[in-house]
């Protein structure tokens, strides 16, 4: 029924099969919207939020996002500016996730702030000197720069390339595409930085606070080094999810090795700073402030050292290793176990650099807070989740997003391979 | 009287031996600011107490048990180095609150507050409130509300203003009548309210002030952290987290050496060398 819309020499599933799958995605995104308007109609009061915890679940969604969807700027960037050719066979579908996870950061913003109507005061009241105004300009930026970078593959679906104008902007727009991968990677630059110097700057909260270069805290640069390590982990796991789904091989293993080689430097590289960073704050910055680093991770119900060995050793040296050696990064198996153990590393980083360091008290007589979040904030999060997969689908069945999917999926091509 | 060429530098100090908790700082205060409260306030992680009065004991057990009450507003930090970049005022994205270098309180903008929270995240004393639900008064209560001070809508932070409309009264009063205002013409509705007297207010540059007297502040650095400016030269006088460098204006007082020690936290045998050594024992910086 829709097969004229449907890229030439690929198969998709029926189209009745395929808005069977839709409909259930698209309940979950109808739980999640209702949530939503539940709390912009009836405010924050919706969710398990307090004023200990006025950052919680959707200030970590937001950021955990935004560092899995790092792969999308660092990938760009490879690819035109380093001229790593071979990742042109991911590179769309990198945009894709940015571009998921990106407008999925956005939506979480408006749904968290209390006074919905009034979010453009950020731009228009702008504080220079915080970095939350920084996040706000580069993330609406970058977001401008994934939807420029994604607007090619969308008018490459092959009515829309039928129109002479469509075809020779979409051709026109990959010829220029290095400036906006350029202008990308320099926004992300600073939007993951800024999002880590959110949490550096508190020096009232001595678990957050690092010193830094000049007006940045040590943990800008930690954000960003690990959004691009981390980030193509997470482009790798989507794309092993959606040949599982489809049943077909999409990406070449030359290309997912390569870039999984270059994630697993990134993340092992990035790992060596992070302890670093540890140790002289564990050692030096909040000792000055008169804690220990036990006062982090004792007399409490959740919070111990297991989330800082979850973090660095099983989600960070680990999956990097794993990702460095030859033998474990071309192995699937461990290539897999090394992607999600990542994914899961860079999502307990941000975990601990938003509610964590909410939950430590600062005043001696203070006690910790924990916080389970409400019904809502949970089908809020799980929204763009649902948003995502409906959004991979469409592109996945209208659009060419993945350049070898013919040869690969060929069986006498495959067979001489 | 304030000096009005000289920039004023409002602060309080409260005496923690006399403070005892009676919670009538708390209340003055809801009853001036139009603090609205819940049916249930028993849950305090979400209530609106621009002044909260902690219970801090000496964790002996019976009978050498301490107890001492701490009230805390909004400190009205003048950030590292006292330049105005308070921990909450340099992190808000969109000016919403705002650093008064004229009378060194913190100010918070109700109406260009768009709720992101980022200053309670900033904020180490917990001195600052979401307005989770709308603002609500039993039937009829609408009619005590003050007209000085605008009740604040669902979504936004507010906090302690050190009754600021207070000032702008006492100041415009002072200027119709063409003259300076008195020290006891700007004084906050907790300072009034307290029966025992435990909390003295007035402006830290002004040498004839009794805040200014009883704290004596030390204008210069610290020498064991440059971030720490205006550091008590009264052994008895201390301010919460002062290692921090937030530089609260608001001080406490108490003869009793725990009490003191509660204030701050500190890594083992720094507590001994700080007392030994009054007025260059912080050494974060």
């Amino acid at each position: 029924m829709d097969s004229a819309l449907i890229p030439e020499g690929v198969k998709r599933c029926p189209l009745p099969k395929f808005l069977f799958g839709l409909a259930i995605v698209s309940a979950v995104l109808l739980w999640g919207v209702y949530a939503m308007f539940l709390c912009w109609f009836k405010g924050l009061n919706q969710t398990n939020m307090n004023d200990y915890y006025g950052f919680a679940l959707w200030i970590w969604a937001d950021l955990a996002v935004i560092a899995l969807g790092g792969g999308a700027f660092f990938t760009g960037l490879l690819k035109y500016i380093f001229k790593v050719d071979e990742l042109k066979n991911i590179i769309n579908f990198t945009v894709i996730i940015g571009f998921i996870c990106y407008s999925s950061a956005l939506l979480i913003l408006a749904i968290d702030i209390g006074q919905p109507l009034r979010g453009w005061f950020i731009f228009w009241h702008a504080n220079v000197h915080s970095m939350l105004t920084e996040v706000a300009f580069c993330l609406s930026c970058y977001f401008a720069v994934l939807t420029i970078e994604f607007i090619p593959n969308i008018l490459e679906n092959r009515q829309l390339n039928k129109v002479g104008f469509f075809h020779h902007l979409a051709h026109n727009m990959h010829g220029v595409m290095a400036i906006f991968a350029a202008t990308g990677a320099f926004l992300s630059f600073f939007h993951q930085g800024s999002l880590g110097g959110v949490a550096g700057v508190l020096y009232g909260r001595p678990f957050a606070f690092r010193e830094g270069l000049l007006i940045w805290p040590w943990t800008f640069f930690l954000f960003t080094w690990s959004a691009a390590a981390f980030g193509p982990c997470f482009s790798l796991t989507v794309t092993w999810i959606t040949e599982k789904v489809t049943g077909k091989k999409l990406v070449s293993d030359k290309t997912v090795h390569l870039l999984a080689k270059i994630s697993g430097w990134m993340i092992t590289t990035y790992m060596v700073a992070k302890i670093i960073d540890t140790i002289y704050w564990a050692t030096v910055t909040a000792p000055s402030m008169g804690f220990k680093m036990s006062h982090f991770y004792s007399n409490n119900g959740f919070y111990g050292y297991w989330i800082l060995f979850a973090e660095i050793i099983l989600g960070g040296l680990i999956p990097g290793l794993l990702l460095v050696f030859k033998g474990t990064r071309e192995n699937p198996t461990t290539r897999l176990a090394a992607i999600i153990l990542a994914g899961i590393g860079v999502c307990i980083n941000r975990w601990v650099m938003v509610l964590q360091i909410m939950a430590v008290p600062v005043m001696p007589f203070d006690t910790w807070a924990l916080y389970i979040p409400s019904w809502q904030e949970v089908a809020t999060t799980i929204l763009p989740v649902a948003y995502g997969i409906i959004l991979i689908a469409l592109a996945y069945r209208y659009l060419p997003v993945f350049p070898q999917e013919v040869e690969l999926n060929t069986p006498a091509k495959t067979a001489a391979e | 009287m304030i000096h009005d060429k000289k920039a004023h530098k409002f602060g309080m100090v409260i005496d923690l031996d006399k403070c005892t908790g009676c919670g009538s700082c708390m209340v003055s205060c809801m009853s001036e600011n139009n603090i609205p409260f819940k049916e249930d306030e028993s849950n305090k992680l979400d209530t609106l107490t621009w002044m909260r009065v902690f219970k801090l004991t000496n964790g002996k057990s019976f009978p050498d048990t301490e107890v001492a009450y701490l009230p805390r507003p909004c400190q009205h930090c003048g950030g590292w180095g006292d330049h105005g970049h308070s921990p909450c005022v340099s992190v808000c994205p969109a000016t919403a609150t705002d650093y008064g270098y004229d009378t060194g309180i913190v100010s918070q903008i109700y109406t260009r507050c768009f709720g992101c929270r980022y200053c309670m995240g900033a904020c180490p004393y917990k001195a600052r409130y979401f307005n989770w639900w709308d603002p609500k008064w039993p039937e009829g209560m609408e009619n005590y509300l003050s007209p000085n001070v605008s009740p604040r809508m669902r979504g936004v932070v507010e906090k302690c203003s050190f009754c600021y409309h207070r000032y702008q009264l006492a100041r415009e009063k002072a200027y119709a009548e063409e003259r300076e205002i008195e020290e006891m013409e700007y004084q906050t509705a907790c300072t009034t309210a307290c029966p025992s007297g435990a909390i003295i207010f007035g402006d830290l540059n002004n040498p004839e002030h009794k805040v200014t007297q009883i704290v004596k502040p030390d204008p210069h650095p610290d020498a064991m952290n440059k971030h720490v400016v205006g550091k008590s030269r009264n052994p008895y006088v201390f301010r919460l987290l002062e290692r921090l460098g937030t530089n609260p204006k608001v001080y406490y007082m108490s003869e009793r050496e725990w009490v003191r020690k509660a204030g701050d936290n500190y890594l083992e045998g720094e507590w001994d060398k700080k007392k030994n050594h009054h007025g260059s024992s912080s050494s974060h910086g």
